[in-house]
């Protein structure tokens, strides 16, 4: 007990001293981090580092695995993880088939842009993003439309049943997306290096990296700036008390129509990322299991809370990875990512018992749970007989 | 659309989709009764299925039949299938009571908020799904094939087997025994009276606890009969068998009304009837679209299902 009042002390305490720092400090340290991210993925950063390369140190910058790619994975993982806590951390719906929108803008952009789709349109991969955004976005409006005028938790199972038949439909050979077969040759994205080679290619994730942390950075300012605009405090209102606030004037089904909504464009774009780094999408590639992991990412860091999210969905991705390589240092060979979703279900358990706020916690949820423990009904504790 | 299909097979795509309809029913039971007390969905609920699947073939491969083995003589049938009913019914039955104690009750002792428990239930369900899965290396397993199909008597031209026969009749008693429960004995009263007001019910003197354990049993024996009849009748099972089941019993549930018992039965026979007029009239592939096309298009018009909700309500 004191050790955790003591580490909330701490963590307290690193808080208020960076709140307390002048506006320039902060921004030099934001900064800081942000290049330190960019250039995570270079091997002259750890041979200057003195990594020993080659060696499997860590699941750093590894030969077996490329490392880039696995940043670019995480951050796959990151960016869903963002998208979702907006329905689940802030509007306080819960979402089960979130990998079903990523799959819609996947789909959407393979169908569009490349030459063996049936659709047969040819489009670049950047004209295709706006409309596999557009296409998760009413994808989100027609489930969320019936559903969220009624109670919350039938949106759950909506949700899930969404992303299942979004796959079933996928598994079909004769549907447009052309089932196990799946869809090849979907462009990269545009763009072209001093050097006069493109500057998204096959060789190398780096630039995709770049490209989804670019994105990542912009989806979380934009993210903060809502949250505290009037939709945001709306949000918060529906997720603590949805009838007060319908009373108080707040038009719950539509807020939280937006809010499921953007969730599901931030998974539509995400989707559209992958197909274009990808070239190829089929029906395994979008497996209903992943559903739970981004879930687990938001609830092991925080619902409600963008930097938990982010430190959720990093853990959840990144920590199997991680453990592969430190398996293949010491000879063990150790699959995590096959005791993966059994790991993170357990951790969903655990966390919304013992820790329902995350790691990284909301103040405000922290609050919320923390008061209704406090509003346990007697009979309960009571001993039976 | 394929209407020859439809209307040339009308009575026997009715007759298997009450076949199919009767499993839905008795797993839509489970979600009902815990959905009518808690005012949950248990989505562990498909696992508690699956569970029975799987200790029902393995009983009977203790008992000496596998695939290869030849349909056993009567005596051994009979021994083999009330061994795995009983295996199957208790398995279900402890893993749901499992789910209830370690996933549910403690967040009603901390007073979570109802998206808490909707987290803890999706967990639990992917964590039995993939221990199962990890445990048999996800491959499908093939069942021994216990009683041969064979036709009893032809009805407008559709010919009725003897598994249709056992599947409706046992679905009909179960539903039949568990109606009498619930609203004749002394312990249904207790539920009737936590799904109509669980503080006033345990101002009564009603142990709501132990009611909710109940529900979670009886749930749980439900799942492990419907087990049995999916191993019988479909002979094959995987760890992942219960989603689908799952999906559509939920949506078979919430059609008669969700946490009304024989709206269980109607919207399972209903969703079992319709989803083979759909497989019938668009082809094999669209026919697990139904139950949820059903669902969404339900929710618009008539959320509260074909004979309305309330497990204290419906005819107390």
């Amino acid at each position: 007990m004191t050790a955790t009042s003591d580490k909330k002390s701490r963590t307290a305490a690193f808080r208020t001293r960076w709140d307390a720092m002048p506006k320039q400090v902060r921004w030099v340290g934001l900064a800081a981090l942000v290049v330190f991210l960019y250039i995570l993925p270079n091997r002259w950063f750890y041979e200057y580092l003195g990594f020993p390369i080659g060696s499997d140190y860590f699941a750093f910058y590894t030969t077996r695995s490329d490392f880039a790619t696995v940043l670019f994975d995480t951050s796959v993982f990151v960016l869903l993880a963002v998208g979702l806590n907006v329905v689940v951390g802030f509007a306080g719906l819960l979402d089960l088939g979130y990998f079903g929108f990523y799959a819609v803008g996947a789909y959407t952009v393979a169908l569009l842009t490349s030459p063996e789709s049936r659709l047969g349109t040819n489009w670049p991969w950047l004209a295709a993003v706006p409309v596999a955004i557009a296409v998760a976005m009413i994808s989100g409006v027609i489930l969320g439309g019936p559903t969220l005028r009624l109670r919350g938790d039938y949106l759950a199972i909506v949700t899930l049943g969404f992303a299942e038949m979004i796959r079933l439909y996928a598994a079909r050979n004769e549907g447009i997306a052309q089932g196990q077969r799946g869809i090849p040759q979907i462009p990269h994205p545009p763009g072209t290096g001093s050097d006069g080679h493109p500057l998204f290619g096959v060789e190398s994730s780096k630039p995709y990296y770049w490209l989804i942390l670019t994105v990542i950075i912009v989806i979380i300012f934009a993210m903060r700036n809502l949250v505290n605009s009037r939709v945001g405090r709306a949000w918060v209102a529906i997720r603590e008390d949805e009838d007060a606030a319908e009373i108080m004037g707040v038009p719950t089904f539509k807020y939280k129509l937006w809010a499921f909504a953007i969730g599901a464009a931030v998974g539509g774009l995400t989707g559209a990322i992958f197909a274009g780094k990808q070239t190829f999408i089929n029906s395994d590639s979008f497996l209903l299991e992943n559903s739970i992991l981004v879930l687990a990412a938001v609830i092991l860091g925080g619902a409600g809370n963008i930097k938990g999210a982010i430190a959720g969905g990093a853990i959840t991705w990144y920590l199997p990875e991680w453990l592969r390589g430190v398996g293949d240092l010491i000879g063990v060979e150790f699959d995590a990512a096959e005791y993966r979703i059994l790991v993170f279900g357990l951790v969903v358990i655990v966390m919304m018992i013992f820790r329902p706020q995350g790691l990284v916690p909301n103040r405000r949820r922290a609050a919320e749970f923390a008061d209704r423990r406090k509003e346990v009904v007697p009979q309960e504790t009571v001993p039976n007989e | 659309m394929n209407f020859d299909e439809l209307f040339g097979n009308f009575p026997a795509l009715t007759i298997t989709g009450l076949e199919q309809g009767a499993i839905y029913a008795l797993v839509a039971l489970g979600y009902t009764l815990v959905y009518g007390v808690l005012r949950l969905i248990n989505f562990a609920h498909s696992e508690v299925f699956m569970v029975g699947t799987f200790t029902a073939l393995w009983t009977w491969e203790a008992l000496g039949h596998n695939q290869n083995t030849p349909a056993p003589a009567f005596g051994p049938l009979i021994v083999a299938v009330l061994a795995g009913l009983a295996v199957a019914m208790v398995a279900s039955a402890s893993t749901a009571v499992v789910v209830e104690l370690v996933a549910y009750r403690p967040l009603r002792r901390r007073n979570a908020p109802p998206l808490a428990f909707l987290i803890t239930a999706i967990g639990a369900s992917f964590v039995l799904s993939e221990s199962f899965g990890i445990g048999t290396e996800r491959a499908p397993f093939g069942m021994p094939d216990m009683i041969p199909q064979k036709t009893v008597f032809t009805l407008f031209g559709a010919d009725v087997t003897n598994l249709q026969l056992l599947i409706l009749g046992v679905t009909l008693i179960m539903m039949i025994s568990l109606d009498q429960f619930v609203n004749r004995s002394r312990l249904g009263r207790g539920i009737r009276a936590v799904a109509q007001d669980a503080d006033t019910a345990a101002l009564m003197g009603v142990n709501k606890n132990r009611v909710i354990l109940l529900v979670f049993i009886l749930g749980g024996l439900m799942a492990g009969v419907a087990a049995l009849l999916w191993d019988i009748r479909f002979g094959f099972t995987k760890f992942n068998v219960g989603f689908l089941i799952g999906l559509k019993a939920f949506s078979a549930a919430v059609l008669g009304g969700i946490g009304n018992l024989r709206g269980a039965l109607l919207g399972g026979l209903l969703l079992g009837v319709v989803e083979n007029y759909a497989s019938g009239l668009f082809g094999g592939d669209w026919k697990d679209f139904t139950g949820f096309v059903l669902l969404i298009v339900l929710l618009m018009f008539r959320p509260t299902g074909l004979l309305g909700e309330s497990l204290g309500r419906a005819r107390a």
